[in-house]
């Protein structure tokens, strides 16, 4: 593990080496580590940001001097006090089976899949099998962010990983389905993206409404189910 | 309520920013120098975290319905008010009908007007920030425009005492000390510590960070502000996973011009993190405009650290010295 300042107000936690290598195990190692963190409550401590092998650890630096941090080592006695908290054996394991599993229905209709051709071109497939493939996968939430609410999925079928596209649309609509690179996921809320298209679902992804705002968090099981248009119109009433 | 009656490049409500949402990917936004917006704010009476106004280089006109304090902090800009210049950091009584005027900004590019009782919108996520990307918060989620109406919070006791006091002057004699009211500069020098990648930059790039020049680009936002320069290589250039960023970070995208980010920044990010301009210094970033030039001086984590604790307890003193204008 390596502890790193990320600016002055944060450190970043580089607990995993790697990612691709065992997706499954560095994604709960790196929940798993959040969670106990939060638990510890140290104090001036802010709020997490987990992300594939990192997590980011922000802080008020007022409130963790009035707690008893040295003026001159802040970073020394925030450091001290993660290494206690994550040198400990975790008493309760998360196990996949526990995590949410989230169903996500998609119209892989043309009129929303404005890549839905290039993906199967370069894949060689049908456009049948595209759906299918995409459908018969569980997905994992490895990460959330780039916008709120954007969970990126990891297992992708390979036959359908599609680099990113080489110029980025400056305006992608909300809860359009997409692949890019080895990741799949949807977009919460109208942005520029470079991923392909392929779909769109009915489901607000992200409402500042909504409590939790977000449907997908770090660790969530994911599925996606194809509905047709007429589907579409009715689940987005 | 307070009617805007003209805005610039851009306007928009905030306040110190949303915390604690960044793990689903809802950034901080806010004031873009949250310490202009805590000062501004005592000068009227507020609790330091009220929603106020940013302005974007100027060109921005508000219209009070009733009467009520107002001050200003932030880049070169004029601000009058019935023809009567208004210094920044100073606090100013402004009669029911009376306009404010935010002219262009010779310096600098940022302006953060707060009114007494604050602008009263909604807090979303518990803050009254704008998150202009992702349209909730602040003002129906967006920029301001010419014709919004603004519902304004109860008058603070602090500020009901001063608007007596300030009767017949309008203006008040006391002010914020000038490096907190004015911080555009000529010449901005933006300390920073080593950043998370620093090492996977080679000696010659990092020298170039330190002792060169680098100019703010028209890609300007409140997203962050992308530089030109000299160009800062990576060793490798392999993909690197996503991981958190912050304001203040200066990222590195593949073509070696950094982007220099500002609170309306992504929660994560993949471009290698070269360095992290300091905590106290974010004020004269959030004043760079296109063209702008800009210098970095490395400083480190303890000194950054202690820096923001003086001014921390500058500003305590300051909001115990406002207290005593009415005692």
């Amino acid at each position: 593990m390596e502890i790193v300042p990320l600016g002055d107000s944060a450190l970043l936690l580089r607990l995993e080496s790697d990612f691709e290598k065992d997706p499954a195990r560095t994604l709960e190692s790196i929940l798993d580590a959040t969670q106990r963190l939060k638990s510890a409550q140290i104090p001036g401590v802010i709020e997490f940001v987990p992300a594939y092998t990192t997590i980011a650890v922000f802080f008020d630096l007022v409130r963790m001097i009035d707690a008893g941090a040295p003026i001159d080592d802040v970073v020394g006695w925030l450091t001290t006090k993660i290494e206690t908290v994550l040198r400990g054996v975790s008493k309760k394991k998360r196990s996949q089976a526990i995590s949410r599993l989230v169903e996500i229905p998609v119209c892989y209709d043309s009129e929303f899949g404005f890549d839905f051709e290039e993906v199967a071109r370069r894949a060689n497939i049908s456009s049948a099998e595209v759906i299918q493939l995409h459908t018969a996968a569980e997905y994992r939430v490895h990460c959330v962010g780039f916008t709120p609410g954007f969970g990126f999925l990891g297992g992708l079928d390979a036959k359908l990983a599609t680099p990113r596209r080489a110029t980025p649309r400056t305006e992608v609509p909300a809860g359009s389905v997409a692949i890019g690179g080895k990741q799949t996921g949807v977009y919460p809320i109208r942005s520029p993206g470079g991923w392909n298209v392929i779909g769109r679902t009915p489901l607000r992804m992200f409402d500042v409404e909504r409590e939790p705002p977000t449907l997908l968090h770090a660790g969530d099981r994911v599925r996606f189910r194809s509905i047709n248009r007429s589907e579409f119109d009715s689940l987005g009433k | 309520m307070a009617k805007v009656l003209r805005v610039g490049p851009q306007a928009s409500v905030q306040d110190l920013g949303r915390v604690g949402h960044r793990a689903i990917g809802v950034g901080t936004s806010g004031a873009l120098d949250p310490f202009a917006g805590r000062v501004a704010n005592l000068l009227v009476g507020n609790d330091e975290g009220a929603a106020l106004i940013e302005i974007a280089l100027g060109n921005f006109r508000l219209r009070l319905e009733d009467e009520r304090l107002i001050t200003w902090c932030g880049g070169g800009f004029e601000v009058e008010i019935t023809e009567r210049k208004v210094p920044a950091g100073h606090t100013c009584l402004v009669g029911a009908g009376e306009e404010i005027a935010i002219m262009n900004a010779k310096t600098g590019c940022r302006a953060w007007l707060a009114i007494s009782g604050g602008i009263d919108v909604p807090r979303v996520l518990e803050s009254r920030s704008t998150d202009l990307r992702a349209a909730f918060g602040g003002f129906n989620g967006r920029s301001l425009r010419g014709g919004d109406e603004l519902a304004l919070g109860e008058l603070p006791v602090a500020g009901r005492e001063w608007m007596v006091l300030l009767r017949e002057a309008r203006l008040s004699s006391w002010s914020a000390p000038r490096a907190w009211a004015s911080t555009s500069m000529h010449h901005s020098v933006l300390r920073f510590i080593r950043g998370t990648d620093w090492k996977d930059f080679c000696d010659q790039t990092h020298q170039a960070l330190a002792e060169e020049k680098f100019t703010a680009t028209q890609e300007a936002d409140r997203m962050g502000v992308r530089l030109d320069g000299p160009e800062l290589k990576r060793k490798e250039t392999s993909d690197l996973l996503s991981e958190a960023v912050t304001p203040g970070t200066l990222q590195v995208p593949p073509n070696g011009k950094p982007i220099l980010l500002l609170g309306d920044c992504q929660t994560i990010g993949g471009y290698p993190k070269i360095a992290h301009v300091i905590t106290v210094d974010l004020p004269i970033a959030a004043q760079l405009r296109p063209g702008d030039e800009v210098r970095f001086r490395e400083t480190s984590i303890a000194q950054a650290h202690s820096l923001l604790l003086k001014r921390e307890r500058d500003l305590e003193r300051f909001r115990i010295g406002l207290g005593l204008k009415v005692a």
